[in-house]
């Protein structure tokens, strides 16, 4: 059902954790629905230096999210809002279509981090 | 690596003396039995033979079986085959919200076709309050169709006082027995059921195969219609070999009851026990014995069903989950959402369903096996603070 990459990814994920002092976080999803997904970004000038994950869901969750991760680190904020959750699906060789909307979250809780990183840095709170 | 399979409501392996008795009638014995020519008679006498093996495990007479092609045909045809005979009676029928779909969906369609259905709650152990039946029938209730034992959290129900209530009222009483076999004593006769189906493939008889039990005299519109198999009742040229193994399967099933029971209900509580120990904030989906031997269910905190079930497929254990995930679904069982549980903790569940062919050592590999796959998975959890 599930492709070898997202065994891999399933099995031994990359940036599994949380990042102290984190520049922006994103949590997505609800425990009702069965899938929770949290991504913690360190930027520095513009790059995202460091970046970790947890999720609550299914093997597709998992491995999406730690791609996800995967894909955006060393990247710039700009780049990293590029990926798509496509991009995330097919790079794993591709999810059961039922699947899908877990490479949805993934690309959301990316999305929002990063939102949240930008915020604070317009609210001061945080420096380049 | 030993893969060891856990697995067995969904379903079970055919045992050797099960192939053995199939076998000629999947080679030489291959006559139709509705064929008049030797070929046909030759056929004819074990169909009838295993007629009699299912008939004697249930405490019924043989012209009360009729074989069918699934425990899900047997109860449609039941179900719906009750309703329409019935339907000038009255037009309610009584279930419980946690039958499997094969009895659900099939009132849920009664409904929109013009009859009226209630879904009988449970409690947090999965059991049918009989007061709750009682009070939910209503002058024209023509059916109460419950199931015997459940296929996901292994509640046995009172049948035998569920049916009383139904005869009293003179009301049809089916209960899908597709988890019992095997597993639970069955009379038809004393339990007052007018209606049992069971299938094949859960006590270790192939795929394919089922039987409905009809009490003498209860009438049923039939679902199939075609030839004059099954007394007219059931279309189709007999599953032969499927059906004779079925007829060995009962047979075995039913004289090996005791003795599996309580090598499955040890494996059975060291398994629950075995998991509560080691895994904290996990606790146990259905009764503590009022439950199927071989059924063990857990719902597992913070963590997600399909994750488990992979994990626990990598670490060569097979099992099942009732997690969204896995249903196909975006919600998790009905069945765990009826006995109370909250979408999150359904969605961390497993079940794990023994078999006599398991060992007390499988358990403890499994036990083990559980561990690591939870603390991994608790790991990478955004919900779970290991301290």
């Amino acid at each position: 059902m599930y492709t070898e990459q997202v065994m891999d990814h399933f099995m031994n994920p990359r940036n599994v954790g949380e990042i102290e002092n984190a520049s922006g976080t994103g949590t997505v999803g609800n425990a009702k629905c069965g899938d929770i997904m949290k991504i913690d970004i360190k930027v520095e000038n513009g790059v995202i230096v460091d970046v970790k994950f947890k999720t609550f869901g299914c093997g597709a969750a998992i491995a999406t999210s730690s791609r996800a991760t995967e894909m955006v680190l060393g990247k710039t904020i700009d780049e990293a809002l590029q990926v798509t959750n496509k991009q995330v699906a097919e790079s794993l060789g591709g999810l059961p279509q039922v699947k899908m909307h877990c490479s949805i979250l993934a690309e959301e809780a990316l999305q929002k981090a990063i939102m949240d990183y930008k915020q604070r840095l317009d609210a001061g709170e945080i420096s380049e | 690596m030993n893969r060891i399979y856990m697995d067995n409501a969904a379903t079970t392996r055919i045992t050797e003396p099960v192939l053995e008795a199939m076998m000629p009638y999947l080679t030489d014995v291959f006559g139709n039995p509705s064929s008049v020519h030797a070929f046909g008679r030759e056929a004819r006498k074990p169909l009838e033979q295993a007629r009699k093996q299912v008939a004697d495990a249930l405490g019924a007479q043989p012209n009360e079986i009729y074989f069918t092609g699934c425990g899900t045909e047997s109860d449609n045809w039941a179900i719906r085959g009750a309703a329409y005979a019935s339907a000038k009676k009255g037009k309610h029928i009584i279930t419980s919200q946690i039958e499997h779909h094969a009895v659900l969906h099939t009132v849920e369609q009664l409904e929109k076709e013009g009859f009226t259905a209630t879904y009988l709650p449970v409690d947090e152990f999965g059991l049918v309050n009989p007061d709750d039946l009682e009070k939910a029938i209503q002058p024209d209730t023509i059916l109460i169709t419950i199931m015997m034992a459940n296929n996901e959290i292994g509640t046995i129900q009172p049948i035998e006082q569920l049916a009383q209530i139904a005869k009293d009222h003179k009301i049809l009483f089916h209960t899908d027995a597709v988890q019992a076999i095997g597993s639970v004593k069955i009379d038809v006769k004393a339990m007052n059921i007018d209606l049992l189906s069971l299938s094949g493939h859960k006590f270790h008889a192939p795929k394919g195969v089922g039987a409905l039990y009809i009490r003498q005299g209860v009438k049923l519109q039939r679902l199939i219609y075609g030839g004059a198999q099954e007394r007219t009742q059931r279309g189709g040229t007999e599953n032969m070999a499927s059906i004779i193994g079925m007829g060995k399967a009962i047979e075995l099933a039913d004289q090996q009851m005791e003795q599996h029971n309580q090598k499955l209900c040890a494996m059975r509580d060291r398994m629950i026990e075995g998991i509560m120990e080691s895994i904290p904030e996990t606790r146990l989906n259905g009764h503590a014995t009022k439950r199927l031997p071989g059924n063990v269910n857990v719902s597992i905190r913070y963590i997600e069903g399909e994750g488990i079930l992979i994990g626990m497929d990598l670490e060569g254990i097979a099992a099942s989950s009732g997690s969204a995930c896995t249903s196909g679904s975006l919600d998790p069982s009905h069945v765990l959402l009826a006995i109370g549980l909250t979408h999150e903790i359904a969605h961390g569940s497993l079940r794990l369903t023994l078999s006599e062919d398991n060992t007390m050592e499988d358990v403890e590999i499994a036990i083990a096996a559980l561990t690591r796959v939870v603390t991994r998975l608790r790991s990478m959890s955004p919900l779970y603070n290991a301290n």
